[in-house]
């Protein structure tokens, strides 16, 4: 098995097929079958045993750094314009590669407007592993 | 039920003189053998049979601990059998686990797993951390903690403020937090007699009446005015007026009652218009003596928006600070009421991407689409 993370950017990564979702100007019953596609989905995964975490970011935070001794954290942002914006992520347990693309494909593919796939960008991060016991 | 009765036996052990700590964990052992024993042969007198075998843990180990260290000053002397005042005991074990030298957090670790009974990893599951982390945080409070005497009576507020927010977490895990909150209120209304306990119960039972009502099928929020109110949970509702109406005719007024009687005004109501909000405004103005907070100014202000119309609403949240939590949402709500749609769906949609969590980010989120696609 090994762990990927989803990751669902506000704004960032290539060049988007579909508008950025707009929820606010979707209809409400729009609204309500995106965020129950989520949902099944990770439901789903729980039942198939892939389902490690799910996670949702607010838009705004902020960056911060040590400062010196004795000196109070220096912050800086939020920044409206930032060009990447993490949304949230999914992470899951998979046999393979090609089945992380798959799902990943799958999540991508929530309904928007009219009910269409919104085909957002997801990005797919393999986790680093501990070393193999059997190195030989 | 086998943890109804972990306060007194725990207390009962601290009140013998054994540390906090150590006392702790041979109650917990004790009711691990308890479920591995009564099935069988259950006792005559559980809580006894507990005091017992806790005892005996407690003493095994204090002994071993003392070998290994080749010290000899824990001796094991059985103290006199007699009457045990329980009540005492009980109470002394909230007071110790909400002490104020405990951050909230700890505070409400150590009093789930010490005076509720739960697990390290239930409670651990409920606040949805590695079991590891709450062992750490129990283990750190119980060191605070030991030690602490109590030659002065605790304050029993300190430990209402923790139970509600346990109350408050809800049920994310698969511990019912608020379920298990009213069960530690009840119990403490038993040994302790303080119209803000019986304030704090009321509160918890009128809310809890509401629960099955206050998401939809997909687990979307349902705010109170669009609740189904048949789903309401009448025995609870009357058990928690009953509860307030006795604790408020004692006229020792506090926040926990003011907030249950708002509570029952709202349980009162058969529809929500016929809500009586120049009531709710009136405890709002007592909440707001009593506690000063803008949190209960801002409520206050939705309140006077329904008793006097939105336009007094909106001037009373004007007088706020807008950077406090659910003001923008508040606006949002006032706007729409006052025919001001396109105002209310910006405000609505600032409010989502302000909003904490996701049930209310998404029910503000599909209040905006209401209005921007009517």
């Amino acid at each position: 098995m090994a762990k990927y993370l989803l990751l669902k950017h506000y704004r960032g990564g290539p060049a988007p097929v579909t508008d950025m979702p707009q929820f606010d100007r979707w209809t409400p019953e729009e609204f309500s079958a995106h965020v129950r596609y989520m949902k099944d989905f990770a439901a789903r995964l729980e039942s198939s045993g892939e389902f490690v975490d799910s996670q949702a970011l607010s838009p705004e935070g902020t960056f911060v750094r040590y400062d010196g001794e004795g000196r109070p954290p220096v912050t800086d942002g939020p920044f409206a314009e930032t060009k990447d914006l993490i949304a949230g992520w999914m992470v899951i347990d998979v046999d393979s590669h090609e089945r992380a693309l798959e799902l990943a494909a799958e999540l991508s593919a929530a309904p928007g407007q009219g009910g269409a796939p919104i085909r957002e960008w997801l990005e797919l991060r393999p986790f680093m592993t501990d070393p193999p016991t059997v190195t030989e | 039920m086998l943890r109804s009765l972990t306060p007194g036996v725990l207390g009962v052990l601290v009140r013998r003189g054994a540390d906090f700590a150590a006392a702790e964990d041979a109650v917990q052992d004790a009711l691990v053998e308890a479920l591995r024993v009564w099935p069988d042969d259950p006792p005559r007198e559980p809580r006894a049979w507990l005091v017992t075998v806790a005892w005996r843990r407690f003493l095994d180990t204090a002994r071993a601990d003392a070998a290994r260290r080749r010290r000899e000053d824990l001796v094991d002397e059985e103290p006199a059998p007699g009457p045990v005042p329980e009540a005492d005991d009980t109470l002394r074990l909230y007071f110790l686990c909400a002490h104020p030298s405990l951050t909230p957090s700890s505070a409400v670790a150590l009093t789930l797993r010490a005076v509720g009974g739960l697990t390290t990893r239930q409670i651990a599951r409920a606040y949805l951390v590695p079991e590891p982390t709450m062992a750490q945080r129990i283990s750190r409070a119980k060191r605070t903690v030991t030690g602490v005497r109590f030659d002065r009576p605790g304050d029993v507020t300190t430990v209402l403020r923790v139970l509600y927010l346990v109350f408050n977490e809800g049920y994310s895990g698969d511990v019912d937090l608020a379920a298990e909150a009213i069960r530690l209120a009840r119990q403490l209304a038993t040994v302790v007699d303080h119209p803000e306990v019986a304030g704090l119960l009321a509160l918890m039972l009128l809310h809890h009446a509401r629960r099955a009502s206050r998401t939809g099928p997909d687990g979307d929020l349902v705010p109170l005015a669009d609740q189904d109110r048949r789903r309401w949970d009448t025995g609870l509702i009357a058990e928690g007026v009953e509860i307030l109406q006795t604790a408020l005719s004692r006229d020792r007024l506090g926040e926990f009652q003011a907030q249950a009687a708002v509570a029952a005004l709202h349980a009162d109501a058969p529809t929500a218009a016929e809500t009586d909000w120049v009531q709710i405004v009136e405890w709002y103005d007592e909440l707001v003596r009593l506690t000063d907070s803008p949190v209960v100014r801002l409520n206050r202000a939705v309140a006077v928006g329904e008793a006097d119309g939105p336009r007094a609403g909106l001037a009373a949240l004007a007088a706020l600070d807008d950077t406090l939590p659910r003001h923008t949402a508040a606006a949002a709500y006032l706007h729409e009421r006052d025919g001001d749609w396109s105002t209310a769906a910006r405000l609505y949609a600032e409010a989502a991407r302000r909003a904490t969590n996701l049930a209310e980010r998404d029910h503000l989120t599909r209040q905006a689409a209401r209005l921007n696609t009517r």
